[in-house]
C-alpha cells in the first residue's frame, strides 16, 4: 500500500467505525484534516460519499468553521494571538512585522512551504501576552524586535537538518 | 478499582486523605499558561533529581491544574510553601535545600509589591488573599488526571449525596441556592433544570457549554484542566434531577490540554463505575461524550452549539421553542457552562442556603475572572458577587502595569463594554454591571491603560463580530460590518460628525433586530464607548486627532527644534528617508515620506521627537 492509500484507508476505517452516520460530518472533518493536514476538495468529496450527504453540504461546513483549511499549511505554522489581553500589549505590531519579514498575508504560505501565518484568538496564556505559538509551541511576551530571532532559529533547525 | 456504593466511596475517600496528609507533596502547575514556560521539564527533573537522591519514595510530585497566578509562572509548591518564577534548573536547589535540609529557597519565594518581603505561604499572598474559590477549590491542589485526588476532595460525594435525595429536592436546593449561569446571561440554574425535568419525553440530554470563545478569557479552560471532574460529577447530578442518561461536553478543538484530561477523567469515571450503567447500584444510568468544535464563535450561543453538535454549520435556530422542551436532536435538553457546573457540587455538600449567603442580592455565590490586558498581576481570580471593580483591579491584581493611569475595564468580551474608572467602585453583579452598560459575560476582564485608543479598541471588537458573525441573520452580517466601515473611516481619518449620529443609531437597530446573542450585543464595545469617551470620538472626528496615539493614519511625528540637537542618528534609521537635516542642525520629518513606524522615537537620545 503506497503512502496515499494508507491515509485513505485510515479516514476510511475511522467512518466505518461509527455505528450511526448520523451527525459525524464534523467529527469526520477533524479526522481527515488530522491525517492530511487540510481539507482538499477530493478529500471533502469523499467524505461526502462516505457519509452520504451531498459534497455540497460538506464544503458548507468546512468553510464555516476556521479551524479547518483547505489549502496545505507550511511546514511552520505560526499563529499570532489576537484575543484582546495579546491585542493590548501589541501583538498587532508583532503580526505586521511577521507580515513584513515573511512577506505574505494573513492565511499565507510562503514560497518554500516552510512558514504560514495566521492570527488566532486567545490561546488562553494571557500571563505571557503577547503570545506566538508556532506548531503549538508558545513564545510568550514576544516583541517587533524578537521576529526576526524565531524566524532565524526555526530557519537554522531547517538548515542543519 | 470499581466504587459500587456509597459506603465503598466513603471508605475509599477517608484512606485517601489519611495517606495524602502524611506526604510531602510538590505540585507543579500544567496549566497552559506555565506548559508554555517549560513547566514540563520541571516536573521531569524532579521525577529524575528525586530518584537520583532516593527519596522518590518519600516524597511524591504532581502535576496541577492552574494556581491562577499565571503573572508569576511557572509555580511550584511544596506542600504549603509557594515558588514562583520556578525554572527546570531551580529544581535541584528545591530538593537539596528544601526537602533535604528543611530550609525553603528564598530567592524563589514571591515577594510582596508593596513590603519587598518574601510571603512563604500561598494564603498571605496578596494576590490571593481576598479570593473566595468555590468553582476552583481543587484547581492547582490536585492532580487532575487522577481520580484519586479529587475523591480524596469529597469528589462524588454530591453525586451519591442527589441520588439518594428525590430529583425535584436537588433541583429545589439549586433554586435556593441563587446559583445563575456563569456564561453572560445570568439565567437561573434552578428555574432552568426544572423547565427540563418537566418536560415531557423519554430521551433527554444534558450539554455542557465549554466552547470558550471569548478572546482573552480562560477561566473554563482552567476548570476543565485544573478539575475535569468537578464538571462531569455536576452534570450527573443535572441529568439525575432532570432525568437524562446522556451528556454531552462541547469543547474548542484548540484546547488539547483540556479535551486530554476530560477524556482521562471520563475514562477513570466510567472504569470506577460513577459513569455508566446502574451508579452506585441504583437504577440512574448516565454516560458523557465529547464534541469538538472547530473554531465559530458563534457556536457559545446554545442553540447554534447543537447544531455544532449535530455536525451542521454551527447557526443559531429561533427561539422558542427553548433547547429545555426542543433541543439536540430535537429532545428536551439542558445546557450549563462549565464555571456554572463547577459550582453544582459544593451547593449539593453544604446545601443551598449556604451558597445563598454569599454575593449579593441577587447574584449569588462568586464569579471567576480571567484578568488580563495592562495589570500587574494577570490570572485567575474567583471573588465573591459584590466585590468592587477596584478591589479586584487594584487589590488582587496591584495595580496597572509601569504606574501608568487605568482607562477602563473591558468586561463581556465582544458582547459587552468598556467600564471607564469613574465607575470602578460599582460592586460587580449582573445587574450593575448591564446597568452602567457593560456586562458579566463569561469572565473576561480586560485592563486598559492611557495608551488604549477607545475607538481602535471598539474597532478591534468589531473586526471580531464581522468575522465571527455567522451570516444567518441580515442586521448582523450586514448590520455590523456598516459598523465596522464606519469606525475604520473615523480611525484613518476621513470621519464626518454624522458618522457618530449613525454609529449609535445603526447600533441601537441592530441589538433590537438581530436573531442571536452575538448580533444582539455586538454594538455593545462601540456604545459603552461612546457613551463614556465620547471625547475620543470627536477628537477621531473633528481634530482629526487620535489622543492615546494609536491609530496610525491620525499621527504625526514632530521634532521639537529646541531640544534636536542635529545628531543624524533618526535620519540614518529612518526607513523611508522621511527626516532630513544638516549635522549639528535641527531635523525635520517630511510628513507624507513618513509611515509612522516610531523608529525615531526610540532612537531619539535627546527625547526631541514627539508623537501626536
Amino acid at each position: 500500500m503506497n503512502e496515499n492509500d494508507k491515509q485513505l484507508a485510515e479516514l476510511d476505517s475511522y467512518i466505518d467505525s461509527f455505528d450511526t452516520k448520523k451527525g459525524k460530518l464534523i467529527v469526520s472533518l477533524h479526522k481527515a484534516q488530522d491525517i492530511y493536514g487540510y481539507l482538499s476538495v477530493d478529500i471533502q468529496k469523499h467524505i461526502a460519499k462516505r457519509l452520504g450527504i451531498p459534497a455540497s453540504k460538506v464544503y458548507g461546513v468546512v468553510t464555516f468553521y476556521s479551524f479547518f483549511n483547505t489549502t496545505p499549511k507550511g511546514k511552520y505554522s505560526i499563529d499570532v494571538c489576537m484575543g484582546t489581553a495579546c491585542f493590548v500589549r501589541g501583538s498587532a505590531d508583532v503580526l505586521e512585522e511577521f507580515k513584513s519579514q515573511l512577506k505574505i498575508d494573513v492565511g499565507g504560505t510562503t514560497e518554500d512551504g516552510l512558514f504560514s501565518l495566521d492570527s488566532i484568538r486567545c490561546v488562553g496564556a494571557c500571563g505571557l501576552a503577547p503570545v506566538v505559538s508556532v506548531n503549538g509551541k508558545v513564545h510568550g511576551r514576544v516583541t517587533r524586535a524578537d521576529v526576526s530571532k524565531i524566524l532565524d532559529d526555526y530557519k537554522s533547525k531547517e538548515a542543519t537538518a | 478499582m470499581r466504587i459500587n456504593t456509597v459506603e465503598e466511596l466513603d471508605k475509599l475517600a477517608k484512606s485517601l486523605k489519611e495517606q495524602k496528609s502524611a506526604e510531602i507533596i510538590i505540585k507543579t502547575c500544567a496549566g497552559t499558561g506555565c506548559m508554555s514556560s517549560d513547566s514540563a521539564k520541571i516536573l521531569k527533573n524532579f521525577e529524575i533529581l528525586l530518584k537520583h537522591h532516593g527519596l522518590d519514595n518519600k516524597v511524591s510530585f504532581q502535576p496541577t491544574g492552574c494556581f491562577g497566578f499565571c503573572e508569576q509562572g511557572p509555580i511550584v509548591k511544596v506542600n504549603d510553601v509557594f515558588y514562583v518564577q520556578v525554572t527546570p534548573k531551580d529544581v535541584n536547589e528545591i530538593i537539596q535545600s528544601h526537602i533535604i535540609d528543611g530550609k525553603p529557597v528564598e530567592r524563589l519565594l514571591y515577594r510582596d509589591k508593596t513590603t519587598g518581603e518574601a510571603v512563604k505561604s500561598f494564603d498571605d499572598i496578596q494576590f490571593y488573599k481576598r479570593q473566595m474559590r468555590i468553582a476552583l477549590r481543587n484547581c492547582g491542589d490536585i492532580n487532575p488526571e487522577s481520580l484519586e485526588d479529587y475523591i480524596a476532595r469529597d469528589g462524588y460525594k454530591a453525586l451519591a449525596k442527589s441520588l439518594a435525595m428525590s430529583p425535584q429536592d436537588v433541583i429545589n436546593e439549586i433554586k435556593q441556592s441563587g446559583l445563575r449561569g456563569r456564561g453572560g446571561a445570568g439565567f437561573p440554574t434552578g428555574v432552568k433544570w426544572e423547565i427540563a425535568a418537566n418536560s415531557a419525553g423519554k430521551k433527554k440530554f444534558v450539554l455542557c457549554n465549554a466552547d470558550e470563545g471569548d478572546p482573552g478569557a480562560f477561566m473554563d479552560r482552567s476548570i476543565l484542566e485544573g478539575d475535569p471532574n468537578s464538571v462531569i460529577e455536576a452534570m450527573a447530578i443535572c441529568a439525575y434531577s432532570i432525568g437524562a442518561d446522556e451528556g454531552v461536553i462541547y469543547i474548542r478543538a484548540e484546547y488539547p490540554l483540556a479535551v486530554h484530561r476530560l477524556e482521562t477523567a471520563i475514562k477513570q469515571a466510567t472504569e470506577a463505575g460513577l459513569l455508566g450503567e446502574n451508579i452506585f447500584g441504583t437504577n440512574f444510568s448516565f454516560k458523557i461524550s465529547l464534541s469538538l468544535g472547530a473554531g465559530a464563535f458563534v457556536c457559545g450561543e446554545e442553540t447554534s452549539l447543537m447544531n455544532s453538535v449535530e455536525g451542521l454549520r454551527g447557526e443559531p435556530r429561533v427561539k422558542p421553542p427553548f433547547p429545555a422542551e426542543n433541543g439536540l436532536w430535537q429532545k428536551p435538553s439542558n445546557i450549563n457552562n462549565v464555571e456554572t457546573y463547577a459550582n453544582i457540587c459544593p451547593i449539593i455538600l453544604n446545601g443551598g442556603a449556604w451558597f445563598s449567603k454569599i454575593g449579593t442580592e441577587k447574584s449569588k455565590g462568586t464569579k471567576v475572572f480571567a484578568l488580563a490586558g495592562k495589570i500587574n498581576n494577570v490570572g485567575l481570580v474567583e471573588v465573591p458577587m459584590g466585590t468592587t471593580l477596584r478591589e479586584v483591579i487594584f487589590e488582587i491584581g496591584e495595580g496597572i502595569r509601569n504606574g501608568k493611569a487605568l482607562k477602563a475595564v473591558q468586561t463581556g468580551g465582544p458582547s459587552g463594554g468598556c467600564i471607564p474608572a469613574e465607575c470602578l467602585d460599582m460592586p460587580i453583579d449582573y445587574e450593575s454591571l448591564v446597568s452602567i452598560g457593560s456586562m458579566m459575560g463569561s469572565g473576561g476582564m480586560i485592563v486598559m491603560d492611557e495608551d488604549d485608543c477607545m475607538v481602535d479598541v471598539a474597532k478591534f471588537y468589531l473586526d471580531f463580530t464581522v468575522d465571527e458573525s455567522c451570516g444567518k441573520c441580515t442586521p448582523c452580517r450586514i448590520g455590523n460590518l456598516r459598523l465596522k466601515e464606519i469606525l475604520e473611516k473615523i480611525c484613518a481619518g476621513n470621519g464626518e460628525e454624522k458618522d457618530l449620529i449613525k454609529l449609535k443609531e445603526l447600533g441601537e437597530i441592530i441589538k433590537d433586530t438581530s436573531l442571536c446573542g452575538l448580533g444582539q450585543t455586538a454594538p455593545n464595545p462601540i456604545l459603552s464607548t461612546m457613551n463614556y469617551f465620547m471625547d475620543e470620538y470627536e477628537a477621531h472626528v473633528k481634530e482629526k486627532r487620535c489622543p492615546a496615539g494609536k491609530c496610525k493614519d491620525l499621527l504625526q511625528y514632530k521634532i521639537d527644534p529646541t531640544k534636536c540637537v542635529g545628531c543624524t542618528l533618526c535620519a540614518k534609521n529612518c526607513p523611508t528617508d522621511a527626516i532630513s537635516g544638516e549635522v549639528k542642525v535641527a531635523h525635520k520629518i517630511e510628513q507624507d515620506k513618513c509611515i509612522k513606524c516610531g523608529t525615531c522615537i526610540q532612537k531619539c537620545r535627546f527625547e526631541a521627537i514627539s508623537r501626536g
